[in-house]
């Protein structure tokens, strides 16, 4: 999938890959996630326990951060309430791009058990910060969540950083018109 | 000691303030008194020796179509014997004295019981919504309550 | 005021203008969403305003909306981190409201899971609470073996964290064949990483410097409050649920209810209260133990299970013993087959309003591990 696996006989071809800046940046940029160190409910609880010993997370060259400003990542894990939206919003907004989002659980998807008479209960953190993987579950397994972060990397791997520039200058480009 | 000998103490004390004494297994026995007697009553029961009341389990407040009920649950810790209040007030005026002052652990349920179901403490020295925005409109453990379209432009239904 | 022994600046002295510094709800210290606004002078803390609901997940209203079992997977969800003693309350609250006498088996599996779940519930308590006072490698040690007792778990109801397990009237499933062995297994693993985290933890010095006379909280004042469980074990009173109005079958166990003495520092400070939590693992480990032996074999473990769940108009009030402390249900049937009213009475919501209490006067770190020595689950505080 990666950089790598280019090299599939590394011997014979003396350790040369053809490759383009963007595939080495991607390929740096997908192995040494940070994330922001956040839990909101039940699903916060498999993610601490995917932090630790069994589940060692750390292994995907993850670690935590305690301010949004240094996370490339974000992981709602939890159900987001009205009284909290707003405050998930500043932190999506105070993180740098590129960001990225999994929503992991149910609740952060659609509601999950709290859809139908839930309140106060946002039912989709999609409704208002943008999602790059879902995860389903109530709660989900650690290995869910790991199977999420290996979809996210795998996303980051195809990401197109120059072109990405292009296009965005060329929809500015429209806007103005 | 047993309900029924307290609901008798406190009935010589403050006559027709304590209301009834109901008690119809399985339910738990209970002692309906009226509100503005509350303050005094739950003084005496936790500065009276006999009683020493000094343990507040909770405070619960029931929407029953006309009329709030609070409803207080009381132990003692050295007594080991507990006994139930309940008010009821009517739905358009829902005024309770407040019993903070006498047992700290009021403050927040008391504080809950307004969020949830509006019911006013007169006398709690902070009485604002504990879990839902300060911002929210309604009470929404009430029975006929709506829950409302939209929050500060994000949509409450599914 | 109080300020701690050890400094010798009297910091209620020193003159300086208040700050006040918002903590949370984003902050890796606070247990989850919870939000303190405090006041500084300097860095002694004056005052703490707990803003609390950024999780309230409307379990009150929900449960009225939904029917008697229903509402038994949002019970689990209140205080997530030991679903199987939040289950027994309320199943059992709506038992003795519909005069069920459940069968001895599912009574000693519901005692042998509720005890499992009190150890991992305060393994994750211990090893948060070292986090937060800097401590990492606990952590890994105790999420090791909590591990374990969820794969038990697992086993038996299907989940890993969320169980739906105890039904009204009984379980929803039997145990599997090797079901006491490996709780003895577990049992066993336990107490060996006990010894290890008293070593490693609760006897170090520093530890015992972070924690030790901060955050004293007097025994009437907890008693004022309403503290349960280890909050108000820890101010050295001795009452137990488990003990003082036996349920279940705790009546038929020998155990002991461990209160905090003042060793390393004065009664009812943050380390008393986690050395309960400490003992109390040793004690949950003895009630397995005999619960095992005496558990029978045979038995049905749904033949009490009602066809329809109807309790009769009838109230409620029922409490148990959780690791946080008294969780109490209180339930009011109209003889429909939904719920009139839930309230729950959540421990970690009572023990939380102490906190401004007896932060005032210590240091902000400080505050990080009074704060973590009450052990809340937001969940729960905010249902
Ligand atoms: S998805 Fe389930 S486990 Fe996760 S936060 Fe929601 S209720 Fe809790």
């Amino acid at each position: 999938m990666g950089l790598l696996d280019r090299l599939d006989n590394p011997y014979e071809a003396g350790g040369i890959i053809l490759g383009t800046i963007e595939d080495v940046l991607n390929w740096g940029r997908s192995r040494s996630d940070w994330y922001l160190h956040f839990g909101l409910a039940c699903c916060a609880i498999e993610f601490m326990a995917m932090n630790a010993s069994h589940f060692d997370f750390m292994r995907f060259g993850i670690i935590p951060r305690a301010t949004p400003r240094q996370a490339d990542f974000i992981m709602i894990t939890g159900t987001v309430t009205l009284k909290m939206a707003e405050r998930i919003k500043v932190l999506w907004e105070q993180m740098a791009e590129p960001k990225y989002c999994i929503s992991v659980g149910s609740c952060a998807n659609c509601g999950g058990p709290y859809w139908q008479y839930g309140y106060h209960v946002l039912k989709g953190v999609d409704r208002i910060i943008p999602v790059h993987v879902y995860v389903p579950g109530c709660p989900p397994r650690p290995e869910a969540m790991e199977e999420g972060m290996m979809k996210l990397q795998k996303l980051i791997d195809q990401q197109a950083i120059f072109r990405k520039r292009q296009r965005l200058a060329e929809e500015e480009a429209l806007k103005e018109k | 000691m047993e309900i029924t000998e307290i609901y008798n103490k406190l009935k010589d004390k403050f006559g027709d303030s304590v209301k009834d004494l109901i008690i119809s297994p399985p339910s738990d026995a209970f002692i309906a008194i009226a509100s503005d007697k509350l303050f005094d009553i739950c003084l005496e029961l936790r500065d009276n020796p006999e009683f020493d009341f000094d343990y507040l389990m909770c405070i619960s407040a029931v929407d029953f179509s006309e009329n709030l009920e609070v409803v207080y649950h009381i132990y003692s810790m050295n007594k080991k014997h507990k006994v139930i209040l309940k008010v009821s007030v009517p739905k358009e005026n829902p005024v309770v004295p407040s019993i903070e002052r006498i047992w700290r652990s009021a403050d927040w349920h008391e504080r809950e019981a307004y969020d949830l179901l509006g019911v006013v403490f007169e006398g709690h020295h902070n009485l604002i919504r504990i879990l839902l925005p300060y911002d929210w409109e309604g009470h929404p453990l009430r029975k006929d309550y709506k829950e409302p379209e939209t929050y500060h432009g994000m949509k409450v239904p599914y | 005021m109080t300020t701690r022994k050890f400094i010798d600046i009297d910091f209620s002295r020193i003159e300086s203008d208040r700050m006040r510094l918002n903590v949370g709800p984003q902050h890796p210290s606070t247990h989850g969403v919870l939000r303190l606004e405090v006041e500084l002078d300097g860095e002694v803390v004056t005052d703490v305003i707990p803003h609390i609901g950024y999780l309230h997940r409307c379990f009150e209203k929900i449960a009225e909306n939904v029917t008697y079992p229903q509402v038994i997977p949002y019970v689990d969800r209140m205080d997530y981190v030991s679903s199987m003693n939040n289950e027994l309350p309320y199943v059992m609250a709506v038992e003795k409201l519909m005069g069920i006498k459940v069968p001895d088996k599912v009574e000693y599996i519901r005692v042998i899971m509720s005890e499992l779940n009190r150890i991992a519930n305060h393994q994750i308590a211990i090893a948060t609470f070292g986090l937060d006072a800097g401590a990492f490698t606990p952590f890994l040690y105790l999420f090791r073996d909590r591990e374990y007792i969820l794969w038990i778990f697992e086993k038996a109801s299907g989940a890993r964290l969320l169980f739906n397990y105890f039904w009204i009237g009984g379980l929803a499933n039997d145990v599997y064949p090797t079901f006491k062995e490996d709780v003895l297994n577990i049992v066993k693993q336990v107490r060996k990483t006990n010894q290890e985290i008293e070593r490693l933890l609760i006897y170090n010095k520093i530890f015992i410097d972070r924690t030790a006379n901060v955050g004293i909280l007097p025994a009437d004042v907890a008693i004022n409050y309403a503290c349960s469980g280890p909050v108000l074990r820890g101010s050295g009173v001795q009452f137990d649920l488990r003990k003082n109005e036996p349920y279940s079958i705790y009546d038929r166990f020998d155990f002991e209810i461990p209160v905090g003495k003042g060793e390393v520092g004065t009664v009812g400070d943050s380390w008393d209260r986690n050395i309960v939590r400490m003992r109390e693992i040793e004690q949950s480990c003895r009630i397995i133990e005999q619960a095992v032996e005496q558990m029978p074999n045979e038995g049905d473990v749904q033949q009490a299970i009602p066809k329809k769940v109807r309790p009769p108009k009838g109230e409620i009030y029922f409490r148990c013993e959780n690791p946080k402390g008294e969780l109490g249900f209180y339930i009011i049937s109209d003889g429909k087959d939904k719920p009139y009213r839930v309230k729950a009475r959540a421990p970690s919501f009572v023990n939380l309003s102490v906190l401004p209490e007896i932060s005032r006067g210590y240091l902000f770190a400080d505050l990080i591990v009074i704060l973590g020595s009450i052990d809340i689950v937001l969940g729960e505080v905010d249902r």
